[in-house]
C-alpha cells in the first residue's frame, strides 16, 4: 500500500509585479471563498467548516482566532493520516498566510471545528463566523450548511 | 579518451544497477515494504465478533461472506474523517450502480459508548442506504478490529470530552471473505471505484 504524493495545501497566487497597490486597510486584504459546512444531528457532536482564506495584501498575516454564535468553542484543527492509516486530529494553533497565499481548510487537512455547538446546524442555513487576526482585524463570513454527506461547497 | 567514455559509462550502469537494487531493497525488506503478511487483515472466516447491525440484528463476519465487502470504522462525534469518508462511500457506491446492491458496506464504531444502536441508526440514515452501522460491547469491537489489524484509541479532549484516533482506511473483501486491498483515506473516485470492482465477480462488476 503506498502512498500518493497528494499535492494539496497552500495554493500561490501570482500577483501582478510592479502594480502599485493602494494602501489597503484592515480586512479588506484577506478574501474568504467557497465556506460550507455540513448539517449536524443535534447540537452534542462537534460540527466542522471549510473555506479558502486568501491573502490579498502586501503583508503576512496570522490568524489568530475564531469566533461564532453558533459554537462556544470554535477553533482551527488539523487531521492528519498516518503511515499505518490511523488519522487522528490536533489544533493547530496560530497559522500565518504569507502576501498572496492563501489557506485551504478542507476535509482531511486544516479545518474550522465548531465544539460545544449551541444549536443543530440545519441544511439550508447559515451562520457567521468571525476571523480574528494578529494584527487586530476581523473578517466575518456567512458559512452555508449543506446536507450532512456533502462533499464540497457545491454540496 | 574512448576509455575514459567506457569508464563514463562502466560507472553510470554501476551506479543504474545500485540504484535498481536500492530500490528493490526499499520496496521488499526497507520502509517501503508492505506489511509483513501478519499485519493484514484476517479473511472474514478467520474473524470471531459479535455486534449489532443499526436495525437491531446480531451480526459479525460470517454475516458479511457471501457478497464483496466494504468496511470502515470510525464513530459518529468525528466532525471531518468519519463524514468524508461516508461520503466517499457513497459516492463510489453511486458509480457502481446496481453493483452496489451486491455488496455489504459495514461502518463500525470505535467509540460504543456513545454509539448506541439508535444513535448508528440515525446516522448512517443520511448516507447511501447499502451503508450498515454496527456497534455493541467494548471487547466485541475491540475484537474485530483485531481481527481488520484496525487500530484506534481513545483521546481526552480539553473541556472533559473525548475523541477517538483511529484507523481511516477502507477494508475491501471479495465474496469468499478473502482480503482483497485497502482504500485510502480520501482516496481519489477515479483510484477506488476501479479497486472496488475488483472485489466484485466479473458479471456483477460488468452489469453496470
Amino acid at each position: 500500500m503506498k502512498k500518493r504524493p497528494y499535492v494539496k495545501g497552500l495554493a500561490v497566487i501570482f500577483m501582478l509585479a510592479g502594480l502599485s497597490a493602494p494602501a489597503f486597510s484592515g480586512s479588506e486584504d484577506v478574501n474568504v471563498e467557497n465556506a460550507w459546512s455540513r448539517a449536524s444531528i443535534g447540537a452534542s457532536r462537534p460540527g466542522a467548516a471549510y473555506m479558502i482564506v486568501r491573502n490579498t495584501g502586501e503583508d503576512a498575516v496570522t490568524l489568530t482566532g475564531l469566533t461564532t454564535p453558533l459554537a462556544m468553542m470554535p477553533e482551527i484543527h488539523e487531521t492528519k493520516t498516518n503511515a499505518d492509516g490511523v488519522s487522528s486530529m490536533t489544533p493547530a494553533g496560530e497559522i500565518t498566510i504569507e502576501a498572496g497565499e492563501s489557506l485551504a481548510l478542507e476535509p482531511g487537512g486544516l479545518h474550522v471545528m465548531l465544539m460545544n455547538l449551541q444549536n443543530p446546524m440545519t441544511e439550508g442555513e447559515t451562520f457567521p463566523l468571525t476571523l480574528t487576526f494578529s494584527d487586530g482585524d476581523e473578517v466575518t463570513v456567512d458559512v452555508p450548511i449543506l446536507d450532512i454527506a456533502a462533499r464540497g461547497p457545491e454540496g | 579518451m574512448q576509455r575514459r567514455h567506457l569508464l563514463r559509462y562502466g560507472a553510470a550502469g554501476a551506479g543504474a544497477l545500485g540504484l535498481m537494487l536500492g530500490v528493490g531493497w526499499w520496496r521488499v525488506d526497507g520502509p517501503g515494504a508492505s506489511k509483513p503478511a501478519g499485519q493484514r487483515p484476517l479473511a472474514l472466516s478467520a474473524m470471531d465478533f459479535r455486534l449489532t447491525d443499526h436495525e437491531g440484528n446480531e451480526v459479525g463476519p460470517d454475516t458479511l461472506i457471501g457478497r464483496p465487502t466494504m468496511v470502515f470504522f470510525g464513530f459518529t462525534y468525528c466532525p471531518d474523517v468519519c463524514p468524508t469518508t461516508l461520503s466517499d462511500i457513497s459516492g463510489w457506491l453511486d458509480d457502481l450502480g446496481d453493483a452496489a446492491a451486491q455488496m455489504n458496506v459495514a461502518f463500525i464504531t470505535v467509540d460504543p459508548e456513545r454509539d448506541t444502536v439508535e444513535a448508528m441508526a440515525e446516522y448512517v440514515g443520511y448516507f447511501h442506504p447499502a451503508i450498515r452501522g454496527w456497534t455493541g460491547p467494548e471487547d466485541q469491537i475491540a475484537r474485530a478490529a483485531e481481527g481488520f489489524r484496525a487500530l484506534y484509541e481513545r483521546v481526552p479532549t480539553k473541556g472533559g470530552g473525548y475523541t477517538m484516533n483511529h484507523t481511516a482506511s477502507v477494508f475491501l473483501f471479495d465474496a469468499e471473505g478473502e482480503h482483497v486491498t485497502m482504500i485510502d483515506y480520501h482516496e481519489p473516485r477515479e483510484f477506488a471505484v476501479p479497486k472496488i470492482r475488483r472485489a466484485l465477480p466479473e458479471d456483477v462488476a460488468g452489469a453496470t
